[in-house]
């Protein structure tokens, strides 16, 4: 049998995959959740058509988002993460002992659900006893928390469905002020070369940077997202992703990884030009 | 929700389109791009599918001036669901059906009841037909600085002060949502032999909802202008005029037809009688998830401190005698900002559209199409705009309603001799034209009314903060046409 995933990346380009077997298909009140099985990439969760993750990848993309900001602030302990019900997020926070609270916000319970009964290695420490699952609309969560976290990660869904409130002025400046003084937040902010999800990118950019003093881009490869190439936002009231990284501190935790690494940290800051030029057109 | 007699699942206009689409005609008849293929340009930017509908009337589609087949059907539905007598398809928005209400029940000379916080169109109508006003001051709520209701008794005074009036207007709701006592108005107006009329422009859904305010024909009114293309879902400019059963059907039609485009848009007609049937349908569920998502917004927004989204709170039995609770209105002064002000920083800074502010409020519309998780993003994004502006309210301006002084009908007003004056020079003078803000697009000025100091001082005041001025001549609004001195 010959059967194929394919989500468009635009009208013009897609990315397919055989797949296996569909191991579950629901639909909830926000969206379509799908989990294929595939040779290539091992096990795919999909939201509405789009790859949100597969088990072949998805460790470029949940280092990247936890790592960069724990290697720079130190004295993190309480983190809000946003989305990332499959949570991959938490598998990686969950491995520093400094870190006593994790919240996490996530829209549908459906996909936490899917993803602990079929993507075990990735929802594996949503048990943990730090970790505390809220159900419901993240605008709404932090519409009143003030100063109460030292990094908040935003760990959302393109910005054309059901996430679309996370890309908004609104939610970064609920973010800004859900923050500490010291506080980071670290947001998944797409891909910068088709031309609509550059638009998307620009967009956020923009209000990340007219919320916080310090707002830089860095990037990934992640083969199964639009071009696989993938941006990160750190956006920061005090620390500097690269003059505030302390090498030396990280390396003595010895975490094994298989993406990042201090020397990775410094380079996935330099940004290509044409990056570069999109970027300060908007700041 | 009232039981209907004919079978509202039916939508004439929208079958005859699909049979008509189904024969693959040629035309050899106007509009002149032929389903689209005239003007490629146009065809990809609004699709094939609603090009091909934009045709003109002929014998199988019916003819809105003089409707026969189904054009007529559809008006039948539409009145047997709106419990009206006759209803008529408008498609010069709900302006029409106001314009096309007040020439109905005045010719040159009568008097006309209404509030002064009417919308431009009813006036308009007064420039065209020469009935003259008589205005009823609202009542004004000095906080949240809106007009309200007419009381019964300033309409009963009215009258009486006016026995020889033909008719009494009456606006249900105003565009804040707020309803004055419609059915003693009705037994008021009909008891001196006068005719009700309703501008039910934002009101639509009271013929559909559960416990909502009484609609116009349910009160017993003899007119009403519904704006279906506002909370109804129907697209912009298509509206109904609704008449009760002392209203003569034909001289609706003559008095319409004066005015109205012989070509009507069937896109437009089509739109009112699938909009039609939604809600003849589903209406009520519909609007009960309105109501529950306008209960969380207002909820929500008056957690967030300084804001005041007002409801039925507000509900006095008299000059708000009900109040419609699909509205959304919030009072901003206390964050210390304009509503024109937040308005402008929702659209400029977090991609927001409301409906409107003003001086002391904002309104965000809801309807058939809305959903949680946007009413989150309106609500979050209050919430930063007073973590980032919150001020003290010294220096902003509360909303004052200011009696007009009405020296001449608006006709005559309109059509005498006038000059072109600088704004700040015409004090004590009458003005020849409309001054509003749009929207909402209640006049500040209306021809034939006294330029005062306060009026002065509020337009400047308006101009200062952003609201978008409209009517007069001279686009800039630097200058007024003023009556020379007879």
């Amino acid at each position: 049998m010959d059967l194929w995933f394919s989500e468009a990346h635009t009208p013009d380009v897609k990315l397919s995959i055989r797949i296996e077997k569909q191991l579950f298909s629901k639909t909830s009140d926000y969206q379509r959740i799908d989990v294929f099985e595939s040779r290539e990439f091992g096990r795919i969760l999909s939201l509405d058509g789009n790859i949100m993750l597969t088990e072949r990848d998805e460790f470029i993309y949940n280092e990247m988002i936890v790592h960069v900001p724990m290697a720079v602030h130190k004295g993190i302990k309480k983190v809000l993460v946003i989305g990332a019900g499959d949570g991959g997020v938490v598998k990686e926070l969950t491995r520093y002992n400094r870190i006593k609270h994790i919240d996490l916000v996530e829209m549908d319970p459906l996909v936490v659900e899917a993803c602990r009964e079929y993507i075990p290695a990735n929802a594996c420490r949503l048990d943990d006893d730090r970790v505390h699952i809220h159900f419901g609309n993240a605008l709404k969560f932090m519409r009143h928390c003030e100063n109460e976290y030292d990094l908040i990660i935003v760990d959302s869904n393109d910005p054309y469905g059901p996430s679309e409130g996370l890309f908004t002025k609104e939610f970064y400046g609920n973010c800004h002020a859900a923050l500490k003084e010291d506080g980071i937040m670290v947001n998944q902010q797409g891909s910068p070369f088709y031309k609509q999800d550059a638009d998307a990118m620009q967009r956020s950019h923009k209000h990340i940077a007219g919320t916080f003093p310090i707002s830089r881009v860095y990037q990934a490869h992640i083969p199964t997202y639009a071009a696989g190439y993938w941006l990160f936002g750190f956006a920061s009231k005090k620390y500097h992703p690269i003059d505030d990284l302390d090498a030396a501190a990280w390396e003595d935790l010895h975490l094994r990884t298989r993406y990042y690494t201090t020397r990775l940290h410094k380079g996935a800051f330099y940004l290509p030009a044409f990056l570069e030029d999109m970027l300060k057109e908007v700041e | 929700m009232r039981t209907t007699t004919l079978d509202q699942t039916r939508a004439p206009i929208y079958e005859a389109l699909e049979n008509f689409r189904k024969q693959r005609v040629v035309p050899f008849d106007v509009p002149g791009h032929k389903r689209g293929r005239g003007n490629p340009e146009l065809t990809e930017f609004l699709g094939q599918q609603c090009v091909s509908v934009d045709v003109n009337s002929m014998k199988p589609l019916d003819n809105l001036c003089h409707p026969i087949s189904v054009i007529k059907e559809a008006e039948q539905l539409a009145a047997d669901a709106f419990g009206a007598a006759h209803a008529f398809l408008m498609v010069g928005g709900t302006t029409s059906a106001v314009q096309s209400m007040v020439l109905t029940a005045c010719k040159r000379g009568d008097e006309i009841i209404l509030p002064r916080n009417v919308h431009r169109s009813v006036i308009n109508a007064l420039v065209l037909c020469g009935a003259v006003p008589v205005y009823v001051n609202p009542e004004v709520d000095h906080r949240l600085g809106i007009s309200l209701g007419m009381k019964l008794e300033q309409v009963e005074r009215a009258i009486k002060e006016h026995p020889n009036a033909v008719a009494v207007l009456v606006n249900n709701p105003t565009y804040y949502g707020i309803c004055s006592d419609l059915r003693g108005i009705v037994k008021l107006a009909h008891e001196h032999g006068m005719l009700c009329l309703a501008d039910e422009a934002h009101g639509t859904h009271f013929y559909f909802g559960k416990d909502l305010p009484v609609s116009a024909m349910e009160a017993g009114a003899d007119m009403a202008s519904v704006s279906m293309h506002k909370s109804g879902g129907s697209l912009t400019q298509s509206s109904f005029l609704l008449a009760g059963p002392n209203i003569h059907e034909g001289y609706v039609r003559q008095i319409i037809n004066l005015t109205q485009t012989t070509s009507g848009s069937y896109l437009l007609m089509s739109s009112l009688d699938i909009s039609r049937r939604n809600l003849a349908l589903r209406g009520e569920k519909i609007f009960e998830q309105v109501k529950e998502i306008a209960e969380y917004a207002r909820n929500e927004i008056n957690s967030i401190g300084g804001y005041y989204a007002f409801g039925p709170e507000l509900i006095n039995g008299d000059s708000i005698y009900d109040f419609d609770p699909i509205k959304l209105s919030v009072h901003t002064l206390d964050i210390g900002l304009a509503g024109i002000e937040v308005y402008d920083l929702l659209r400029d800074d977090y991609d927001i559209q409301i409906e409107f502010g003003d001086i002391g409020n904002i309104l965000a519309y809801l309807s058939i199409g809305d959903r949680a998780q946007e009413v989150e993003r309106l609500v979050t994004a209050l919430a930063d705009i007073r973590r980032r502006f919150k001020g003290d309210k010294n220096g902003l301006m509360s909303q004052e309603y200011i009696p007009p002084e009405v020296v001449k009908s608006p006709q005559e007003a309109f059509y005498s001799k006038k000059v072109s004056k600088p704004i700040m020079e015409t004090e004590g003078m009458v003005c020849s034209e409309f001054v509003m803000c749009y929207p909402p697009g209640i006049p500040i000025l209306a021809p034939g009314e006294k330029i005062t100091a306060d009026i002065l001082r509020y337009i400047q005041y308006a101009k200062e903060k952003g609201c978008s001025m409209t009517g007069p001549e001279d686009p800039e609004i630097e200058y007024l046409n003023v009556l020379v001195e007879s």
